[in-house]
């Protein structure tokens, strides 16, 4: 979420997930929500009970689009086009926000320019959405002063992701619909702790708290905290690590419960890197296909195991209790680390996981106020500057940490992989709603897998007629990078000409065959779009 | 869906009009301030009087269905259901009387009578808001004789199970399908005495016709509906809960793990919970088995010619540390690096992010939020 940062200051979600309630306009670009974040859905579904319009952009015909005022199917990877082509909409009809502009934005004027091109007429030649939808949507969004956009990885997943982002961010700061309560940009994040792993600073650019490794005083201010001194410059990227590693530039690496075999894009690729590895720690609880080509597999603890926090997508700070005891000699990933960093002589003495989190407020101001105790019934909202602070429901109540928000001008740019006659498929692939990322946790409750236990790939029933395939039945999928053999589900929830596998099988893992282009600046493999042939 | 949602929309602007002006009332001769918009239910439960409910529930409209709730209010002939009843300046309100004692208890026994006689074996006791009432109430099985259901338990399929017998009729669970989450699976179906909350044409719950969060399980006051996993594994008085955060996707649910003997056995949902307000999803209230599956890891393991071998932790962390130290002194710690976990807590994150810079030396630390 770096080019959110970039453009307001901060890159969580604006508001509150109760906020939702009070929405007019819900924008939904880019997020099955009703399948990767239901309970949020059912926040959207109260609000749409209450008379909310919502609007829902997305190429598959996603479960939310029952409740849509406009649905917007667009070609994959053409949400540039499609959001420049709002704010073309937006401002020709004089819906902008002028005061807003006027007080807390800056480069107005360039980026307006920069939106002229895109007409409805040309933005429905790029996206397939049509011209009039297009016009519905801008004048629900723009004529509102109290909407939210929400999106997740279905944006970020692109070679133009974070261009993505900014391009929602243009929108929202050209209609003033943020910083106020029901009203923002709100990123859902995809995994419980992303937000938490973020703020810790498990970034190679950013200390906790998103302070610049290569901000000299920032260096400083952490040298003095833990009392070593440290390197000034960025380190690379997951992204990064896993090329590194195949080109052997990169020779140990210790993995802390994840599971990149399944999850980075191109699998093949990833295992011939780990495997040039000199060295591979993996922690996890389960022995993962990651963890299968590690030198050392430490047995680690699950969230009944041990006592914690973790941060959700709205920035709330909340408990994580031990329930049970963990199995054999597991141990929990503090106790781990604490004893590796003893044995590598930076010897780290914490009595409980609050001293950490203790620790981690004096770093960061943001989370200063937070106690176990002050989160023992309820979780509190970061910023929490002290003690006495109540924590923050939504952002910016005050203005922009920044100052002023930029406009910034974005282009829409073909995704990196286009069909040809050879792969005339366009691939997306995502979560379904009963399993998870790589499924070793949902793929070992029985009662999931019994229901939802095979790898399937959605082809809508037109493409299925001409090619001959019909339901159920096993097809070949195949890309520039390698195939699978997968069953067909004919389905209308995708268009013609695009094809859909969920991420969590891996006896079919789609990330056998998709794209590693990455985004040019938040390093984002690109999944959701991916050149394909289907055959029989 | 429209006019489902229109109606809906006008029913609370009415109440969001005047929503918040402090008023004045008197409930059980105690006066209590308290704010318009609000029902005497609701008013009454945040002063912690008690009001017995059946058909009532946080997440929901105001339904008015069991009959329950009823108060006596000055200068009202009958008495009103107090869940969909709003508070009024100056409102005099009794909630427990021998006139309103009399009704619940007929109300009750009406109930009972079309109720099997299971409390000994039923998965619900102890948890059973119906139990509890015939408790408190005095209230026998047999003081009305009547026709009684005789439906067969259904299990047809792996997370619910459904005991019509014991159905109440409060239409909790249908409307919480309809409206909270809005699958629109069950409804109640049929007529008369042979009305039950049931799926179209009596189907199997599956994939294809349900979303499996469990919503109407949590909601149903009764035995009726019920945790298939969870059955027989342990009385709710008999497990120690433990409130804790979803580990699944970002909402960050709150719910309460149900531990007995050291096993996970239930989820159960937190009302209070800020974020979710006791909801949850299939993944949050299902999907706990891996917790105990028999493929956790138990010992460290260290691999040698390719084939893993079980070693001590001592073992397992002084190879790890050798082999960090001597890479690091041979390539430099530009060259050595760690992944961290949107899995794990902030606390570990913290510790991992701190360790890769201060004991490894390279800024080369990052988490999945890119993947
Ligand atoms: S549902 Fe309640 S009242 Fe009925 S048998 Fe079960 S415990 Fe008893
Ligand atoms: S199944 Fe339970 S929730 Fe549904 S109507 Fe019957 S008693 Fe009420
Ligand atoms: S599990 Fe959820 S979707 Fe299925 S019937 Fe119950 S409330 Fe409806
Ligand atoms: S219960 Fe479902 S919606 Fe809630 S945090 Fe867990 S996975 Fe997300
Ligand atoms: S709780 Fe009021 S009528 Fe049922």
């Amino acid at each position: 979420m770096a080019s959110l940062a970039a453009i307001f200051g901060s890159g969580a979600m604006t508001n509150s997930i109760r906020e939702i309630e009070g929405m007019e306009v819900i924008f939904i670009i880019g997020s099955n929500t009703k399948e990767t974040h239901p309970v949020i859905a059912n926040r959207m579904i109260k609000a749409y009970r209450k008379g909310a319009k919502i609007i829902v952009a997305d190429p598959r015909r996603v479960p939310m689009v029952r409740f849509a005022d406009v649905f917007m199917s667009l070609k994959p990877g053409t949400d540039i086009a499609l959001l420049n082509g709002i704010a073309h909409v937006i401002l020709k009809e004089g819906l902008h926000n002028e005061e807003f502009i006027g007080e807390k934005t800056e480069g107005f004027e360039e980026w307006k320019k920069s939106v002229e091109e895109y007409t409805p007429e040309k933005v429905e030649r790029i996206t397939g959405v049509a011209k009039k939808d297009i016009v519905k949507a801008a004048r629900l969004y723009g004529g509102s002063r109290k909407a939210g956009i929400f999106y997740t990885m279905g944006i970020t997943q692109h070679t133009c992701g974070s261009d993505n982002v900014r391009a929602i961010a243009n929108l929202a700061t050209l209609t003033g619909n943020i910083g106020r309560e029901s009203t923002g940009v709100n990123p859902l994040r995809g995994q419980n702790n992303v937000q938490g792993a973020s703020d810790a600073g498990c970034m190679p650019n950013v200390y906790p708290g998103y302070q610049l490794v290569e901000n000299p005083e920032v260096q400083a201010k952490f040298e003095g905290a833990w009392g070593v001194p440290l390197s000034p410059k960025a380190g690379l990227k997951a992204t990064e690590m896993i090329p590194a590693a195949h080109e052997g530039t990169l020779k140990a690496l210790y993995i802390m419960g994840e599971n990149p075999v399944i999850t980075d894009p191109n699998t093949h690729h990833t295992v011939e890197a780990l495997k040039k590895l000199d060295f591979l720690v993996v922690q996890d609880i389960f022995l993962t296909e990651t963890a299968a080509l590690a030198d050392v597999v430490l047995p680690s603890t699950c969230f009944a195991e041990k006592d914690g926090t973790f941060a959700n997508t709205e920035r709330k700070v909340q408990r994580v209790r031990k329930a049970v005891e963990p199995p054999g000699e597991a141990r929990s990933d503090l106790s781990i680390i604490l004893e590796v960093a003893q044995r590598l002589g930076y010897p780290m003495k914490y009595t409980s996981p609050e001293e950490v989190l203790l620790e981690f407020g004096q770093v960061w101001q943001n989370l200063a106020g937070i106690t176990y105790q002050r989160i023992e019934k309820e979780g509190i909202q970061w910023p929490c500057t002290d003690r006495e602070h109540p924590g923050t429901q939504y952002l910016f109540k005050g203005g922009f940490p920044k100052g002023k928000v930029p406009f910034s001008p974005v282009s829409y740019t073909p995704p990196a992989e286009v069909v040809s006659d050879e792969y005339p498929f366009i691939l997306t692939t995502g979560r379904n709603l009963y399993q998870y990322h790589s499924g070793s946790m949902t793929r070992r409750v029985d009662a999931i897998e019994s229901h939802a236990g095979e790898p399937y790939v959605e082809l809508n029933p037109s493409d299925g007629e001409r090619l001959g395939i019909g339901d159920g039945e096993e097809i070949r999928v195949a890309s520039r990078r390698g195939d699978i053999k997968i069953k067909a589900r004919i389905t209308q929830r995708v268009s013609s000409g695009t094809v859909f596998i969920p991420m969590h099988y891996r006896e079919a893992a789609a990330n056998v065959i998709t794209n590693d282009a990455l985004d040019k600046k938040v390093k984002i493999p690109e999944y959701k779009v991916c050149a394909v042939q289907v055959s029989k | 869906m429209d006019r489902n949602r229109e109606n809906k929309s006008h029913i609370k602007e009415k109440r969001i009009h005047t929503m918040g002006k402090p008023v004045k009332i008197t409930i059980n001769d105690r006066e209590v301030s308290c704010e318009k918009g609000n029902t005497v239910l609701e008013v009454c439960r945040k002063k912690g009087i008690y009001i017995p409910t059946l058909c009532y529930d946080e997440r929901l409209e105001s339904y008015g269905g069991c009959r329950l709730c009823l108060v006596e209010i000055k200068g009202m002939a009958k008495p009103l259901s107090s869940c969909t009843t709003p508070v009024e300046d100056g409102m005099e309100i009794t909630t427990e009387s021998e006139k309103l004692t009399g009704l619940r208890r007929t109300m009750l026994s009406l109930i009972l009578s079309n109720h099997p006689d299971d409390c000994m074996c039923c998965e619900k006791a102890g948890d059973c808001d119906l139990q509890e009432m015939a408790y408190r109430y005095n209230v026998k099985p047999g003081e009305f004789t009547g026709e009684k259901w005789d439906l067969p338990v259904r299990e047809d399929n792996p997370f619910i199970t459904y005991e019509p017998n014991k159905c109440i009729l409060c239409s909790r669970c249908t409307r919480i399908c309809n409206e909270v989450v809005m699958a629109g699976t069950i409804d109640l179906t049929g007529r008369g005495f042979h009305t039950m909350p049931d799926t179209a044409y009596g189907a199997p719950r599956s994939l294809k016709n349900c979303e499996f969060c469990g919503q109407c399980v949590s909601t149903c006051p009764t035995g009726a509906l019920t945790d298939r996993k969870s059955r027989g594994k342990g009385r709710s008085f008999g497990m120690k809960k433990v409130k804790t955060t979803c580990s699944y996707c970002g909402t960050g649910c709150n719910f309460y793990l149900n531990v007995k003997d050291n096993e996970v056995v239930k989820v159960t949902s937190d009302y209070d919970a800020p974020v979710n307000k006791g909801n949850l999803c299939i993944k949050g209230r299902y999907g706990y088995d891996f917790i105990h599956s028999p493929e956790r890891i138990r010992t460290p393991l260290i691999k040698k010619d390719g084939v893993f071998h079980e070693a001590t932790w001592d073992e397992a962390l002084e190879f790890t540390a050798k082999k960090f130290k001597e890479l690091i002194e041979e390539h430099g710690p530009e060259k050595v690096g760690g992944f961290s976990s949107s899995r794990c807590t902030n606390e570990e994150n913290y510790l991992l992010s701190k360790w890769v810079r201060c004991a490894i030396g390279s800024n080369n630390v990052d988490n999945c939020a890119r993947v």
